[in-house]
């Protein structure tokens, strides 16, 4: 598995993600957003989280459309894996490699708190290593992952089991208050139409080794190491 | 030079929760009677050249490539 880590100004979260990527054995090179081209024999591009250009206009706007995101849309396009994380959920949506758009969280406060998400479906390259239905625990941080999208957008979506992962409590119910953000359908994730995109909010990348405190976020890695 | 504003606003039916921030800050102002608010953004653009139409066109790119995100958002382009 060769990685590509997309760099923009205002990313924070590549390091992690670079090194969860190496501990399940994956070789992970950086891409700067300039960059027009993706490293020959990439199979995954990875989108990390962070506040690129400082959020300005709307969360991933400016990065959704940088260079480095023509050399992504062209390596989805050839069936490429792309993982969108956080921030990098945002650019997905921002850049049209995913549809709908993550909206200010309802309470309008930022959170930043532990949080199990249902997996829905395991026959994907991203969460072979889960079980169906299994409950994670991971974390969520940020003040814009509320997810939204037109009726018949949710209906498709759903019609199509593109919804990765749900926000949900421990039993891996769908409550009201598992679902901070307020994001329709309780979606904290999802798949492009040919299943080879993935852009989520919570931060898989944070719980990778028991020293900080979980080890719930390595299924995703694993998978996509596999 | 052509001056120009475009203002981007969130569609009908999309909740816009700083909006709604807004509105009660407002009343807890003693500001009563407002409604409700919804918030918006505005962009000052010049245009080099003279010609409105061709203005308009170059407006109407700049908001569909990058100033609204027309899944949630309207825009509106006004020139001077």
């Amino acid at each position: 598995m060769r990685a590509a880590v997309v760099v923009f100004p205002g990313s924070n979260r590549d390091a992690d993600v670079t090194r969860a990527l190496r501990l399940a054995g994956a070789e992970v090179v950086t891409v700067w957003h300039a960059d027009g081209e993706l490293p020959a024999g990439t199979d995954l591009a990875v989108l990390p989280g962070g506040f690129s250009y400082g959020d300005y206009l709307r969360c991933g706007a400016i990065a959704g459309r940088a260079a480095a995101m023509n050399a992504v849309r062209a390596h989805a396009a050839r069936g490429g894996l792309v993982l969108g994380i956080c921030n990098g959920f945002q650019i997905l949506c921002e850049s049209g490699l995913l549809p709908g758009v993550l909206m200010r969280n309802v309470d309008r406060r930022f959170i930043c708190h532990r949080q199990m998400l249902r997996v829905e479906r395991t026959d994907t390259c991203f969460t072979r290593s889960y079980a169906r239905h299994q409950v994670i625990d991971v974390c969520v941080a940020h003040g814009e992952g509320n997810y939204f999208a037109d009726a018949e957008t949710i209906t498709r979506l759903e019609g199509e089991g593109r919804v990765a992962f749900r926000y949900s409590d421990a039993a891996g119910e769908l409550t009201v208050d598992a679902n901070r953000n307020g994001s329709l359908n309780s979606i904290a994730g999802i798949y492009s139409d040919k299943l080879n995109v993935l852009g989520m909010m919570p931060h898989p990348e944070n719980f990778v080794e028991d020293l900080i405190g979980g080890t719930d976020g390595r299924g995703l890695f694993e998978s996509l190491a596999a | 030079m052509i001056k120009a504003r475009i203002v981007v606003t969130l569609k009908t039916g999309v909740l816009d929760p700083q909006g709604k921030a807004i509105e009660a800050a407002l009343k807890s102002f003693g500001i009563q009677d407002v409604g409700s608010v919804r918030q918006g953004k505005v962009f000052d653009v010049e245009i080099k050249g003279d010609d409105p139409a061709q203005a308009e066109n170059t407006l109407k790119t700049a908001c569909e490539k990058l100033l609204a995100n027309t899944v949630v958002e309207d825009y509106s382009i006004e020139i001077a």
